[in-house]
């Protein structure tokens, strides 16, 4: 067994674990906490896979901001009502199992299937090496200029949409 | 080197590091302490030993025998984590910053830093936005109001001083070329320090580095005319000691990367033109990184006791209007700099 294998399934039983405990707690607040072990867990394989940018990103965006707006509803929020809901309203069950049936077909097809171990195509090992943030840079600010900018664009009209609605009564 | 070598010598580092962490935490306080008490004409405390030189200890004796009290509101779990999220995150960033050059030790080259990551900037940066959590937590499962307050009040100013943080270090990166602090201590060689190329990124920095910290004069999460004690209110003994820690080895940290993005790390200039031998050489700049740290933080301490307390709209339209503009203003100036002078 080396190192790699070892630090992949305590990193991947984190994660499991992590994304059970979010879904079974009643406290939300815990939940939230559960979520942010798991884009920890989901970060460290990401560097496994010597995708270093999107690793850092991931805590910097996810658990660093993403995840503290989440709080600050939730704590402001009354949330005592949260499991009073599940509660009435029993078929969101069985369209949960549904789904998560469909998820896991899919997912034990890739594996058992597809084999992806098995077969490293040309483009997945590209993207293995590509994982440098000095080369996500270049690829970002050469050949995808135009999406990237796009995308900037699109972000900067979402800010000025949240302002808007935030302050409804410009004078 | 094999792979246990590494592995030991990198826990020698941990271990260093670690010692002298707590070390210089637990000293920290003592010369704030005597030098508020200098600033306003007190004496400040000087009986534990020569000139009190021993009261840190006396201090944490005096924590460890507090009671330990959790409310009865509180969520004794997410309580009892809260320090320890905090103390976590602040002492792991160390592991970034370099302390001085290669040096050669027993026919072994070794590093004077923990871990040479080449993200180890974003790796600073994504742990401190983490240490929101140890503070919002904190607040949250108190299970009392002005904790609360507290709570939510430092997870948006410590939102608010990371945009313009994370934008002053984009001017450091484009002079630099590379997100690992030993390259941009490197870029700095002789007298291009940032602080000179770049006086308004350090400027926006070393305030974003003040609110990061919750200090004076951004200590609005425990101010304590409005709020008691903020996010620590319902804190004591050892959990107490974590938050205080964990304040304390944060300043240590800001004041780290302030010296390494801004002040040239550890060089000091031109000293290669000197001809002195490698390990003279080396000495004199680790000990001139920890004087150029010490300077930094004596300078933390002294605003504290120098200047009140923003009020909280202050603080966000000095964060939103004025630090974030300025730090826009210092890439666009670092860029001109670079196309102009080709560097």
């Amino acid at each position: 067994m080396n190192l790699e294998l070892i630090i992949f399934i305590v990193l991947a039983l984190t994660g499991a674990i992590s994304a059970v405990g979010m879904i079974t707690r009643p406290n939300p607040v815990i939940s939230a906490l559960f979520l942010i072990f798991n884009f920890f867990a989901l970060a460290g394989l990401y560097l496994l896979l010597n995708a270093q940018f999107i690793s850092i990103v991931q805590i910097i965006v996810y658990a660093g901001a993403i995840m503290v707006l989440f709080l600050f509803v939730i704590m402001l929020l009354r949330t005592g009502e949260e499991p009073k809901l599940f509660s009435e309203k029993k078929h969101i069950k069985y369209f949960a199992i549904v789904i998560a049936v469909l998820v896991f077909v899919q997912l034990g097809y890739l594996i058992f299937y597809e084999a992806p171990s098995e077969y490293i195509s040309q483009r997945v090992q590209q993207s293995m090496e590509a994982g440098t943030i000095e080369n996500i840079g270049q690829q970002l600010y050469t050949t995808y200029m135009i999406p990237f900018e796009a995308a900037g664009f699109l972000l900067l009209a979402a800010t000025i949409g949240a302002l808007v609605l935030a302050k409804k009564n410009f004078e | 080197m094999n792979i246990w070598e590494i592995i030991i010598i990198t826990v020698i580092k941990i271990g260093a590091i670690l010692t002298i962490m707590l070390l210089t935490v637990s000293y920290l306080v003592y010369f704030e302490r005597r030098i508020s008490a200098w600033i306003q004409s007190r004496l400040g405390p000087n009986r534990v030993g020569w000139e009190g030189i021993l009261q840190p200890f006396a201090d944490v004796f005096k924590l460890l025998l507090k009671e330990d009290i959790s409310p009865v509101a509180a969520n004794k779990f997410i309580h009892g984590l809260a320090p320890f999220i905090a103390v976590f995150v602040a002492f792991s960033t160390y592991a970034v910053i370099p302390i001085g050059p290669d040096v050669t030790i027993f026919g072994y080259s070794i590093q004077l830093v923990v871990a040479d990551v080449n993200i180890g900037v974003l790796y600073v940066l994504a742990l401190t936005s983490l240490g929101v959590y140890g503070l919002t937590f904190a607040g949250w499962s108190s299970g009392s109001k002005y904790s609360l307050l507290g709570g939510i009040r430092s997870s948006a100013q410590m939102i608010s001083y990371e945009v313009s943080m994370g934008f002053s270090v984009g001017g450091v990166l484009l002079m630099a070329g590379s997100l690992s602090p030993i390259a941009i201590v490197e870029a700095q060689y002789g007298w291009m320090w940032n602080a000179i190329v770049q006086p308004i990124g350090f400027i926006t920095f070393t305030v974003a580095a003040f609110a990061e910290t919750n200090r004076l004069p951004f200590d609005l999460p425990e101010a304590e005319p409005e709020l008691v004690g903020g996010y620590h209110t319902e804190y004591s003994s050892m959990k107490f000691a974590g938050f205080f820690l964990a304040e304390y080895a944060n300043m240590i940290i800001a004041a780290g990367m302030i010296v390494t993005l801004y002040l040239g790390g550890w060089q000091v200039p031109y000293i290669d033109k000197l001809g002195l031998g490698e390990i003279v050489t080396a000495l004199m700049q680790v000990g001139s990184f920890f004087v150029k740290m010490g300077a930094i933080l004596f300078f933390f301490i002294w605003v504290r006791w120098s200047i009140p307390r923003f009020r909280y709209d202050q603080l966000m339209n000095l964060g939103w209007k004025v630090m974030f503009p300025l730090s826009l203003i210092n890439i666009v100036w670092v860029a001109a700099l670079i196309m102009i002078f080709n560097l």
